[in-house]
């Protein structure tokens, strides 16, 4: 019992450590901010998870799986925000951009405002 | 925990600091180094926590709660921050 669960856990870490350097790798090698964050996401979510795994393996009381817990939930939700937030400002900042095979974006007004809540689907837009 | 495991995860998420950092020092934009301080920050993040995996302890579990909220909030204001800087 023992023994499983610490060579599982040295799976798990090992996993994702190769997760955080795939990710280095990447951040390295590709070419614009938009696929850098493809690279990114990988340790924030599944290499953490994997690296939680392999502590909850080893350490096995209640309070700290509760914590360890608390830890990879709160990474999923806040890692998706974080993301589209950086990926908003990375397209409103090259409006043109080149590097995009598929704009689906392409044909909207060009809005002002880079931070306004809710969308605003019902706001004039004055075509020039 | 054998001391080859050991020496493999810490040559592997020291090898992927070291990468984040280089893209931190060479990213042409701001949100090139905001998302390269993510990474850094996720692998500093798994870096504690194998640390803690290793030695069987929970002292340093607490600091990764922490840390995971820090990281989101600091790249939310500095994204804010650039795009409002943009105009």
């Amino acid at each position: 019992m023992n023994a499983a669960a610490d060579t599982l856990s040295a799976i798990f870490l090992i996993a994702g450590a190769l997760l955080s350097l795939a990710a280095g790798v990447g951040l390295v090698r590709f070419p614009n901010v938009l696929a850098r964050m493809h690279a990114a996401t990988k340790p924030q979510v599944l290499g953490l998870l994997l690296i939680l795994a392999g502590v909850a393996l080893r350490i096995r009381s209640r309070s700290d799986l509760t914590m360890l817990l608390l830890v990879g939930l709160f990474q999923l939700v806040t890692a998706p925000v974080a993301a589209h937030m950086v990926g908003r400002a990375a397209y409103r900042l090259k409006r043109p951009s080149p590097e995009l095979i598929v704009d689906e974006l392409a044909d909207r007004a060009p809005t002002t405002e880079v931070d306004s809540a809710g969308g605003g689907g019902n706001r004039r837009r004055r075509r020039g | 925990m054998t001391i080859a495991v050991v020496v493999a995860v810490t040559a592997l998420l020291s090898t992927a600091a070291v990468l984040a950092i280089v893209r931190i020092v060479r990213g042409p934009t701001l949100l090139d180094r905001v998302v390269a301080t993510d990474v850094l920050l996720a692998v500093l993040m798994g870096a504690i926590g194998a640390e803690a995996a290793f030695n069987r302890h929970a002292t340093t579990l607490p600091i990764l709660v922490v840390l995971s909220i820090l990281g989101f909030v600091g790249s939310v204001s500095v994204v804010r921050f650039a795009a409002r800087d943009d105009s």
